[in-house]
């Protein structure tokens, strides 16, 4: 290993100290959190963000004319500048703020796709999507005739390819597909989705909540159309997301919500909608989450996405093997890409039992369905344990997450 | 790697009884009833635990008790100790039981009516829980399916 290599690694091991929650005990263990896939703790450098704009700067954005609230503003319009920057946006108009990748996806169902669906027309999604990206585009699709075609996956949990290419056809209207799935931890083939829905004009939307804190996103090099993700999985606050739209759409669109400060003029006669990122933005946002997130794309680019990545890809590896030492391991997820998350059932004991034994161990991890009831469907399993890990993740989580496999197969011997 | 002693953690153990294990692991009355006269489904959202009660009541006794489904120890343990303790109760008195067992596990103030006379000492091995807020809806699922047939809802009852 070189030199630049060894600091780079020593850098990141550092990383942990800046996470506060991550110093404690919980039954009288450390705390291993494997759970950053359903949320992710906040550094320091995070939580003082927000802090300090409750503490000095909280007013309502865009509207006083008094130091306070430009100093909101300021902050809040910072935040947007940011997060464009860090997803290569052309323009800070695309970058529209949310509660969170859910509300973005409707956001996408209800104003993109509602007015232009037609009986027959066809949302085109993946069988290993979140409910966040299969529900809102069954609404749409109860609301105007259109139906729903999820593209199949292999016993790897990887997409099929093929069948998802013999899916696109004339009738497909959109197609959303998660950048990384959530319960599988399998990495899509997005360039490929892209330029193939690309071929047939059809536009795409990346569900990007377990991508965004795991790798480079550059939503112009992808050329996606719509891009989805949450704070709180990029070690920001939670009630705070991102919904990425190529300009063109979203000026096209009809705001999704009415209220306060999405309006140019309104009386009674008719309303003149503000311009964009604003028409999306009805009513006072979520001000110290989107400042909080604003601190957490800094925190990121401070320790480099590449070196997270590797980071992360080693210690999965590393994880994955343990794991599949353990007799009576199944690994749910094997997909030749992956990112951060490994699924996984151990003999017969549910993944809920684990999860509590695993909790006496000071071990946290995720248990049950991970909003993926399809994927588990397929598997025919009822729900899985995952463990998933983070940059601030290391080598001592996962062993003590595998004693404590061990642990409850002793229990359950 | 050296033997962890599990009997040093007593709290799990509380909570992981044999007794526990013995019903999760061999379920009693673990079988669909074809000519019950009541049945209903429970779902636990949060762990996937799906189970379909069945009962055959005759006049106003529940002669027999049993169940179908998926779920942790926990649930499916709760569901088998259930049915063993209903079958031969009056619905009356079952739905006594219910409101016992789930009074116990869920208020902390709770406390037995004087006339309560129904033996719930293998049931008592279900306490354990009463530590674990995210499980006392794993060890009560079984009981409001229950209570959800009887009484005749149609409509599957979720613990969420």
């Amino acid at each position: 290993m070189s030199q630049s290599q060894e600091n780079r690694f020593s850098s990141i091991a550092d990383c942990r100290r800046d996470f506060p929650a991550l110093h404690q005990q919980v039954h009288e263990h450390p705390l291993a959190y494997l759970d950053s896939a359903a949320s992710a703790q906040q550094p320091e450098s995070v939580i003082e963000s927000v802090a300090h704009y409750q503490q000095r700067d909280h007013a309502n954005v865009h509207r006083g004319v008094y130091t306070l609230s430009h100093r909101a503003t300021e902050a809040y319009e910072g935040a947007r500048d940011k997060i464009r920057s860090f997803i290569n946006a052309s323009n800070r108009k695309e970058v529209i703020l949310t509660s969170g990748t859910t509300e973005s996806i409707n956001l996408v169902a209800q104003s993109y796709c509602r007015p232009r669906l037609q009986p027959g027309d066809e949302i085109l999604i993946t069988h290993m999507e979140h409910h966040a990206n299969i529900v809102p585009w069954q609404l749409v699709c109860e609301q105007t005739g259109a139906v729903l075609v999820a593209a199949p996956i292999n016993d790897a949990g990887e997409l099929d390819i093929d069948a998802f290419d013999k899916l696109l056809s004339d009738r497909t209207r959109l197609v959303a597909v998660a950048h990384v799935s959530n319960a599988l931890g399998t990495v899509n083939p997005v360039e490929h989705i892209i330029r193939r829905a690309k071929a047939h004009d059809i536009p795409v939307l990346l569900d990007g909540a377990q991508g965004v804190p795991h790798m480079n996103v550059d939503v112009q090099a992808l050329d996606c159309d719509f891009y989805a993700f949450s704070a709180h999985k990029m070690f920001g606050p939670t009630g705070t997301g991102v919904l990425f739209g190529k300009e063109a759409l979203l000026e096209d669109m009809p705001p999704y919500q009415g209220g306060g400060d999405m309006i140019l003029e309104v009386s009674f006669d008719g309303t003149t909608y503000n311009e964009l990122p604003y028409k999306f933005e009805a009513g006072t946002p979520n001000i110290s989450g989107v400042i909080g997130l604003g601190a957490a794309v800094d925190y990121l680019l401070s320790v480099g996405m590449d070196n997270i990545a590797q980071h992360e890809t080693r210690l999965l590896d590393y994880m994955t093997q343990q794991l599949g030492n353990i007799d009576g391991m199944r690994l749910i997820g094997t997909a030749r890409s992956k990112a951060s998350v490994q699924s996984f059932l151990v003999d017969d004991i549910h993944p809920h039992d684990l999860g509590t034994i695993l909790d006496h161990q000071g071990v946290a991890i995720r248990t049950g369905h991970h909003c993926a009831m399809p994927v588990m469907d397929f598997f025919g399993i009822p729900g899985t344990a995952r463990a998933s890990v983070a940059l601030y993740n290391n080598r001592d989580d996962i062993d003590q997450l595998v004693d404590a496999i061990r642990k409850a197969q002793q229990i359950f011997s | 790697m050296n033997a962890i002693d599990i009997n040093q953690d007593d709290e799990l153990r509380d909570l992981y009884r044999e007794l526990i294990l013995d019903h999760a692991r061999n379920p009693r009355h673990f079988h669909k009833i074809d000519d019950a006269t009541h049945t209903a489904e429970g779902i636990n959202p949060l762990c996937g635990d799906k189970l379909r009660l069945y009962a055959k009541v005759d006049g106003d006794v529940i002669t027999e008790a049993s169940f179908e489904g998926s779920g942790c120890a926990i649930s499916v343990a709760s569901a088998s100790l259930m049915t063993d303790l209903v079958t031969g109760l009056s619905i009356h008195r079952a739905l006594d039981c219910f409101a016992e067992v789930t009074g116990r596990l869920t208020d902390p103030e709770h406390q037995t009516g004087h006339d309560f006379s129904i033996n719930l000492d293998k049931i008592r091995a279900l306490d354990g829980v009463r530590d674990y807020p995210s499980r006392v809806k794993c060890a009560t699922l079984a009981w409001h399916a229950l209570n959800s047939a009887v009484r005749g809802q149609s409509q599957p009852v979720s613990t969420e």
